[in-house]
């Protein structure tokens, strides 16, 4: 309960702090610090419309931060999210163009496949790479980003490029028929669901089956995992291929419910943005779900910001890097404050 | 003789240009992160360095006029970027990677934040040395002028080669780096070693960045670093933790990073993007060659543990 009460507790405080921080940013900007804020309140959470525009950001952002959460589990800091979402999103595309005309069902649905093994596929690579060959994951996942992003812009530049579209070059579209639908009369899609339910499974899986428990192992201390007989290796690998997998997803979804064909919108930094959401909710896939809709609604707030105060677009960024640091330095607190502590231990 | 006409030596001397022209920020960036990991800390986060880098001296450079100004902002802005990442890395249970990553989002954003300004205004460029006078070629020319920074590069690499060799502090460093206790235990602030190390490695990171802005490419913009400071990482492993390598290493990635134009130059141009991929297939694949899960690597700071 203590403990609960700490990973909560924490948190919090670290991004009451951020905030802080954020206000003297935004007053040496020469900019009023409480009109700011509640723009970037009213921009997230302040109407039914902000809300949906929030979700809508926030689905992609539960899957990319299963990305880097599931991995760091097994000890593994990868930040591959991006790349594993642009070529999730690729496959589909291509899944879809290819099929287009078949029944829509059986063509969401193989786009949603190739999105996931595509995706998980690449960051098992990254996972093989460090297994067999002990090359560093984290540098290894980023430079697949750039390369991803390269075979990204090669595709719809030339092979899939639709000559239709001039402003953004983008590839053939999938075909109305097959986009994933909103939820009710909301212009939220689908896609929300398929992050709520994948966050919800994956935490399943961590915290009650054999699987999950070896995963916390290995990360936990890896000799001795070896020692106990588990295939490190082999569990390695299947936790990076589920974290592609949930990110390649998100590139599907972004497809199959926002853009409808690929072009450079899929790297918009959902990718990079999960890192972020993965390390505040510290790797719990469940955690991830309110700290992704927060993030979502900080990206979401963006445009207000802009319109309302002309401040550049890059203003969450600084946000998201300030959260980001405070979050981290926040990491050195834990266990150390005597509230939190069960009575009767002493430190 | 016109510039399309040199054909393949065309591409040759271009991807010769390009490796000098484009290396120097690898070279700065490299040359820190050496320092940098010599102490016994990764600074993953030099890729915010060298875009905050790129944003200031620019900045800089437009409002002064003086190039060499922007220059040193640019490096005092890193510094000040590897001050914070060292504070945070001195604190218990917080991981060097993680803070890494946090720093390159700061440094990013904060660039892009202040940097928004700065996109249409055209500042001083850094001057170069034009050692290729005497020829009459175009391409040879480009290719042949030489930016003052990547001579001062060049010495760098052959003065830290030395220092890490021969200078009392090189050995203070060294030490810190390949064995904590060994350092506390000779009495050495290993902290405050770690955070002049770290506060160097980002000013030449920063260095690195205004070559980007004030000399090649030329400008500010927010698609100027492509991961160069993060593929610096790689690139000193392959160097083995020395400087010299790092300045042929660099030299490596910028001749693999200026294959694509060179080669549309020539008008072949089918897979430019893919060639955009190169230097990051290139790192890839010497990580791969280079990496072992039987042993360490030859050269590697003992207190370096997740490379």
């Amino acid at each position: 309960m203590h403990n609960f009460m700490e990973s909560i507790a924490i948190p919090t405080a670290a991004l009451v702090f951020s905030l802080l921080i954020f206000s003297g940013f935004v007053a040496f900007s020469g900019n009023n610090v409480l009109e700011v804020l509640a723009a970037i309140y009213q921009g997230a959470f302040g109407s039914w419309f902000s809300w949906q525009n929030t979700l809508v950001r926030a689905a992609p952002l539960m899957l990319t931060a299963l990305c880097t959460a599931l991995p760091a589990r097994s000890g593994l800091i990868i930040i591959g999210g991006e790349g594993a979402m642009v070529v999730g999103g690729l496959c589909a595309t291509l899944t879809g163009i290819s099929l287009n005309g078949l029944p829509p069902f059986f063509v969401i649905s193989s786009m949603a496949c190739s999105g996931v093994l595509s995706g998980g596929a690449w960051i098992a690579a990254v996972g093989a790479l460090k297994h067999y060959r002990n090359v560093n994951e984290t540098i290894s996942s980023l430079l697949l980003n750039y390369i991803a992003i390269a075979i990204l812009n090669f595709l719809i530049l030339g092979l899939l490029r639709d000559p239709a579209t001039l402003n953004k070059p983008s590839s053939f579209p999938i075909g109305d028929a097959n986009m994933l639908g909103t939820i009710g009369t909301t212009s939220i899609h689908a896609g929300l669901i398929f992050g709520l339910v994948v966050c919800g499974l994956l935490w399943f899986v961590i915290r009650r089956t054999t699987f999950g428990f070896s995963i916390d192992m290995i990360g936990g201390n890896i000799r001795a995992a070896q020692i106990s007989g588990l295939a490190v290796g082999k569990l390695i690998i299947i936790t990076c291929f589920l974290g592609g997998a949930a990110a390649g997803l998100a590139g599907m979804i972004e497809i199959a419910a926002v853009h409808g064909r690929a072009n450079t919108s899929l790297n918009a930094g959902y990718g990079y943005a999960g890192i972020l959401v993965a390390f505040i909710a510290r790797y719990n896939p469940l955690a991830i779900i309110p700290v992704a809709i927060l993030l979502g609604g900080i990206r979401a707030s963006s445009g207000l910001l802009q319109r309302s105060f002309d401040l550049p677009d890059a203003t969450t960024l600084v946000l998201q890097g300030i959260i980001f640091i405070v979050i981290l330095a926040s990491g050195a607190v834990y266990g150390r404050l005597n509230w939190f502590k069960p009575k009767g231990d002493s430190p | 003789m016109n510039d399309t006409g040199l054909g393949f030596s065309g591409v040759l001397i271009a991807v010769l240009g390009g490796a000098v022209r484009v290396g120097t920020p690898f070279l700065f960036v490299s040359l820190g992160e050496c320092l940098t990991e010599k102490s016994g800390r990764i600074n993953l986060g030099l890729e915010g360095n060298l875009i905050m880098g790129a944003m200031s001296g620019y900045a800089v450079a437009y409002l002064s006029g003086s190039p060499w100004l922007g220059v040193l902002v640019a490096g005092t802005s890193g510094m000040l970027l590897g001050f914070l990442h060292a504070l945070l890395c001195q604190q218990q249970r917080v991981n060097d990677i993680a803070v890494g990553i946090a720093m390159m989002m700061f440094g990013t954003g904060l660039a892009f934040y202040l940097g928004k300004s700065f996109i249409q205004p055209v500042a001083p460029r850094l001057p170069a040395i034009a050692l290729g006078g005497w020829s009459d070629s175009a391409v040879v020319r480009a290719a042949l002028d030489i930016n003052v920074l990547f001579i001062i590069g060049t010495l760098l690499a052959v003065a830290m080669a030395w220092f890490f060799r021969h200078a009392k502090w090189g050995l203070l460093l060294r030490t810190v780096g390949e064995s904590r206790n060994a350092a506390l235990a000779m009495g050495i602030n290993v902290h405050r070693v770690r955070l002049y190390a770290t506060m160097a490695g980002g000013f030449l990171a920063g260095v690195g960045g205004s070559f980007l802005s004030l000399y090649y490419p030329g400008s500010w913009n927010e698609g100027l670093s492509s991961g160069q400071g993060l593929m610096a990482v790689a690139l000193v492993i392959f160097a083995r933790w020395n400087p010299l390598y790092c300045l042929y290493t660099s030299l490596l990635f910028g001749g693999a990073a200026a294959l694509g134009p060179a080669l549309q130059s020539v008008g072949v141009s089918g897979g430019y993007y893919l060639f955009n991929a190169a230097p990051y297939i290139l790192t890839l694949g010497i990580m791969m060659m280079t990496a072992s899960s039987q042993q360490r690597c030859a050269g590697m700071p003992g207190e370096l543990s997740n490379v």
